[in-house]
């Protein structure tokens, strides 16, 4: 469980991950995620918050620093109403669950609330929030951590390592 | 269902998909290039210990670095080939181009699901296969287990009507699309490009059209297969058996359709630092120029070579102008070479270079220097990518680099042609 924090439409990459900032180590990254669109994020934000966002969330380059800063700050994930393609991908092949919003009362910035991956809801004191719904397998990579420690992990399911 | 959509729920082992849906599919071939491959891939297969899924299905090609002529690219070209002699893949070294060496040695077909380390991957929906590209990480997933998951999109068509004139080409109507849509109009959904002025158009040309899909910000970028598909595929010693079948259907949804018509497009000019700056080269004409550069996987096939040529013969570059030309393949150049293009380069002068990325990379030693203001015929204009962050690009076709050199400044090529 943790607070809400409400987004508009195109969020993009440069604000998730500003390119003043790229070449710096990604906890300093990601302690500047969001700063020039909305600064309290930036100075607030942290485990087990939820971003409920517009239209196009994740928009502009391919950089997977974006996923990857919100992923540090340790956040249950984010909900949208579309994401930028490219986002959308690694953000999952990072761990971080993204979710695009189907129906429901949407919560209220600071409101508490808990991202239910499993079953793809979003659970607030207001209401609940019904997304779409990844495939198992996509909720499984996320729980393992992204791609990488995911395939560690089936490969030796399989036996293959 | 929608050209996409088939492709995709054949490679998933499905009868049908939606746009929207996230379905996991079983790679045909994985092509990985000397730059994003090995050197990146391998540290990650490491961590997860196990080798390639199949080394028949994977294709490394080496053209980033080549010739390798710093020690830099000299290191990455010899852990390029150790790599290749010790996991057995197919390795095209010097080939050229990676885009252009795939089709070319007939790796790509009508049908196929394929994967490519490169951002410029789309180029294989040119043939009518479903092709994307992908960073390291995810390329290591690939080449680990042979499969890869991927959200179904939805398809964006691209109609063409109409023929073109002449003097205007591939390039011309890609730069016009980016100019039209902008960099992220593809949403990185599927484009297919549609409409008589594509099927009109050859192989190399629509290579065109789908490799600078990426410059719509399209995850692929689709022509259907046909005849002109079958004979190219056939001749390069692929099997394009079932092309007829890889068409989408009549009723199939699109999310978006957007109408261009041919007849009546100009010669384009992207100005710096977007190819999403494209309108007609009139806006352009009269920029100064330092450099003309003929080269990369969009700008420097047979055909792009040919049409340069034909507007370069019996002429030299205006005094202070530099020609290069970086033929895209080795047997693209051989056969300039067979039929007298190279030498109307040669003729004027031009610097002739490896056939690799080079400059386009921003590699070797013919980068842009400062202030420089260079026509290319390559995919991307960003500010430094071709050298020093103060020179200044154009992207155009190769007519207009042509008829630009000559004038030395950006010029309407179509004032350099018979019939035009
Ligand atoms: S020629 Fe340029 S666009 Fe083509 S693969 Fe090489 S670097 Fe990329």
């Amino acid at each position: 469980m943790g607070r809400v924090w409400r987004l508009g439409d195109n969020i993009d990459t440069d604000a998730l991950a500003p390119g003043r900032f790229m070449h710096r180590p990604i906890a300093e990254l990601a302690a500047h995620c969001l700063i020039d669109v909305a600064p309290d994020f930036a100075a607030g934000a942290g485990v087990g918050d939820v971003i409920v966002a517009g239209r196009n969330f994740g928009m502009g380059s391919s950089r997977e620093q974006a996923a990857q800063a919100l992923k540090i700050r340790g956040l249950q994930g984010v909900v949208a109403e579309s994401f930028a393609g490219i986002f959308h991908r690694n953000a999952i092949n990072l761990g971080l669950p993204v979710f695009t919003i189907l129906s429901g009362t949407l919560p209220e910035a600071g409101a508490e609330a808990t991202l239910d991956a499993g079953a793809a809801r979003l659970r607030h004191a207001g209401g609940e929030v019904l997304l779409d719904p990844l495939p198992d397998f996509l909720i499984e990579m996320i729980r393992d951590g992204g791609l990488v420690p995911h395939l560690e992990k089936r490969l030796a399911r399989e036996g293959r390592r | 269902m929608t050209l996409a959509e088939k492709l995709i729920a054949r490679a998933a082992g499905r009868t049908t998909v939606r746009p929207g849906e996230v379905v996991t599919a079983a790679v045909d071939l994985a092509m990985i290039h000397d730059s994003g491959g090995p050197r990146r891939v391998e540290p990650i297969l490491k961590r997860l210990g196990v080798g390639l899924w199949d080394r028949d299905r994977v294709v490394l090609i080496s053209d980033h670095y080549i010739p390798g002529d710093d020690p830099d690219g000299a290191a990455i070209l010899r852990l390029t080939r150790d790599w290749a002699q010790a996991h057995g893949v197919t390795f095209h070294d010097g080939h050229g181009i990676c885009h252009v060496v795939l089709p070319e040695r007939g790796h790509v077909a009508p049908g196929r699901f394929i994967v490519g380390g490169d951002s410029h991957s789309p180029t294989g929906g040119a043939f009518g296969a479903y092709m994307f590209g992908v960073g390291a990480t995810e390329m290591a997933g690939v080449l680990a287990t042979g499969e890869i998951w991927i959200r179904v999109p939805e398809t964006i068509r691209l109609d063409w009507q109409g023929a073109l004139p002449r003097g205007v080409v591939a390039k011309d109507m890609i730069l016009a699309m980016c100019g039209r849509l902008g960099m992220d109009g593809g949403r990185y959904q599927a484009v297919e490009y549609t409409g008589p002025a594509i099927r009109a158009l050859g192989m190399q040309e629509r290579m065109t059209l789908s490799n600078m899909a990426a410059e719509l910000g399209a995850q692929a970028g689709l022509i259907a297969p046909d005849e002109i598909t079958a004979a190219y595929v056939a001749a390069a010693g692929g099997e394009a058996g079932d092309w007829a079948d890889w068409q989408g259907d009549a009723g199939a949804v699109v999310a978006e359709r957007h109408d261009f018509d041919a007849a009546t497009l100009a010669p384009q000019v992207a100005a710096p630092h977007s190819p999403a700056n494209a309108s007609d080269v009139g806006d352009q004409a009269g920029q100064a120029l330092d450099v003309v550069y003929i080269g990369a996987c969009t700008g420097a096939k047979y055909v792009d070579l040919r049409a340069a040529a034909e507007i370069l013969r019996g002429h030299r570059p205006a005094k202070g102008v530099q020609i290069l030309v970086a033929p895209a393949s080795v047997r693209d150049q051989a056969r300039a070479e067979a039929e007298g293009i190279m030498a109307v380069f040669e003729a004027a002068g031009a610097q002739i270079l490896p056939n690799a990325c080079g400059i386009c990379a921003g590699y070797g030693s013919a980068r842009l220097g400062a202030d420089i203001r260079c026509l290319s015929t390559t995919a991307r204009n960003f500010k430094g990518r071709m050298g020093d962050a103060s020179a200044r690009v154009w992207l155009a076709s190769p007519y207009t680099a042509a008829a630009s050199a000559i004038e030395g400044r950006i010029a309407d090529p179509r004032n350099h042609l018979e019939g035009a």
